[in-house]
């Protein structure tokens, strides 16, 4: 199947709608990207036929819904190239990352011990790691980004070399600047290094292909509704750390026995689900998996090349327009941050919204990369299977108004 | 004319008033939008219980340096004890543009700090 195709837009109702009179134009899908009608159906499906709770009725939709469930969990962690039993559903990636700090690093870091994440990560990468070390006496460390929006390999080697970093947390993309950082390579130093790695792959997985076999990290987190699926999350995790770890959330379902005093856990990967699953939301991310995996990925990363590599072109046109994150597509995926001279971001996007064009404003989930950029925040264009090179000339014309409205 | 970034809105965007710091002053706040991250600080001179001079710095988009240029200019010459009487709706009226929900912080910022430093209630204007 091709990504040009004008068949692939006519999956996503959501793209007929008209506001403010305009047709819909869809640049925010690195926040939440749409839904295509076969994820729609599959969960509507679910719900009017077979809808019962997994892994417990000896019924027939019992026997259904847990059959759909542990499908789908089955078809999207080879989707990624990991094992079904280590691939864990959560809430989002943000409760994937919160469950390896809670889970792993209570038991595993102390005084003493650093934990390195980098200046570019989204404030899910950030926080749960600053109340780990707050409540362990470690220390956070931030690898620092460079000029082309990049990290540095030495300045890891340089950190690492200390002996103290006992966990490195990795953005695969970074949400705001595109970056697509060497985490294959990332991971291969920091085990060298004795390090527990957990890449936030969050803004990877819904736009190129991953391999996590060959990324090789300890733990990798990411989320269903930004792939064109429902708000559900993934960690998939080293085996070994998860057999030894203890659990995140108590309750039923991830336990074998309940004594008046003690439990054990259930198997893997169930000793980190407690309680009822999002049933219909996994089932529904598998429908998105078999979507894109048709499509293939190699073919959506070439899309939101494209597009970007559009952007980057057509953007500087704007007079007084400041563009961030490295200069060439090859290096980067499908998101597009910038400001504009006398222009606040949120006022950007307000008056894009008046064209119907939807961009996102703010600091993204990433403050402490803002202070680096020197901006309190920026505007941001990105894109997903759905999107046109027409949709950027839009942008342009909406940036132009909006220009014309400020008197720029 | 556009119904939300009306000529003295962006007046004020691009020439706010009162914009600035003062040294010494006898109050000051700072805060920020946790939506945005847009950060305001005000510093405020008191005399005979009316604010002399007012000052406010940061950066923030159209609507909230607007508001806070706007709101600092009916402030100064205000009994400090009458501060803590303004609200959100007084502060939309004076802006005289209809605010949707999610911008509605953007121009409650203003008086946030404004208010803050008067009276030590860092809450959110109702």
């Amino acid at each position: 199947m091709s990504v040009a195709a004008t068949d692939i837009r006519a999956d996503f109702p959501v793209l007929a709608r008209e506001i403010n009179g305009h047709p819909l134009v869809y640049l925010d899908s690195a926040a939440s990207a749409q839904k295509p009608r076969q994820v729609i159906e599959t969960m509507e499906r679910f719900y009017a036929d077979s809808y019962g709770t997994v892994h417990r009725g000896v019924y027939e939709l019992g026997r259904e819904a847990t059959e759909q469930f542990e499908g789908a969990r089955e078809r999207i962690a080879a989707f990624v190239g990991w094992p079904a039993d280590c691939s864990i559903f959560t809430r989002n990636a943000t409760e994937a990352i919160n469950l390896v700090a809670y889970a792993w690093g209570r038991e595993n870091v102390g005084p003493g011990d650093e934990v390195l994440i980098t200046e570019m990560e989204h404030h899910s990468n950030i926080v749960p790691w600053q109340l780990l070390c707050e409540e362990t006496g470690a220390r956070l460390r931030y690898l620092s980004v460079g000029e082309s929006g990049e990290l540095s390999l030495d300045e890891l080697d340089s950190v690492l070399a200390d002996g103290r970093v006992k966990v490195v947390a990795v953005a695969h993309v970074s949400n705001v600047l595109g970056t697509i950082n060497p985490v294959a390579e990332i991971v291969r130093r920091a085990r060298g290094a004795g390090a527990v790695t957990v890449v936030d792959g969050a803004q990877a997985v819904p736009q190129m292909p991953v391999d996590l076999a060959a990324i090789d990290a300890d733990f990798y987190a990411w989320t269903g509704h930004k792939a064109l699926g429902p708000t559900c999350g993934l960690l998939h995790g080293r085996r070994e750390l998860l057999r030894e770890m203890r659990p995140f959330l108590g309750g039923g379902h991830m336990i074998s026995r309940v004594e008046r005093e003690h439990s054990s856990w259930n198997e893997l990967p169930w000793k980190f689900e407690a309680g009822t699953n999002a049933i219909a939301e996994a089932i529904g991310l598998g429908a998105a998996i078999d979507y894109l995996s048709e499509i293939g990925m190699e073919h959506v990363r070439e899309h939101e090349r494209e597009l970007t590599a559009y952007a980057l072109e057509r953007l500087p046109e704007v007079e007084g327009i400041s563009l961030y994150g490295p200069e060439s597509p090859d290096r980067r995926g499908g998101v597009v941050p910038f400001t504009i001279d006398g222009m606040h971001p949120h006022d950007i996007a307000e008056l894009c919204d008046r064209e119907a064009v939807c961009v996102r404003a703010g600091h993204h989930c990433a403050q402490p990369l803002m202070r680096c950029l020197g901006v309190g925040a920026t505007a941001r264009a990105s894109f997903h299977v759905y999107n046109r090179r027409d949709e950027v000339d839009r942008l342009m014309d909406a940036l132009g108004k909006a220009r014309e409205v400020f008197g720029l | 004319m556009d119904a939300l970034y009306r000529d003295y809105i962006l007046d004020h965007y691009k020439n706010p008033r009162n914009f600035g710091t003062l040294e010494p002053h006898d109050l000051e706040f700072h805060d920020h939008n946790p939506l945005c991250g847009d950060e305001l600080g005000v510093h405020i001179v008191v005399e005979d219980g009316k604010l002399k001079d007012l000052r406010f710095h940061g950066h923030g988009c159209a609507i909230s340096q607007a508001a806070a240029s706007i709101t600092s200019e009916e402030l100064i010459g205000m009994p400090v004890d009458e501060v803590e009487q303004l609200d959100a709706d007084w502060v939309i009226d004076q802006l005289g543009i209809d605010i949707s929900p999610t911008r509605r912080k953007c121009a409650l910022l203003g008086l946030k700090v404004m208010r803050g430093a008067t009276t030590g209630d860092p809450s959110w204007p109702e």
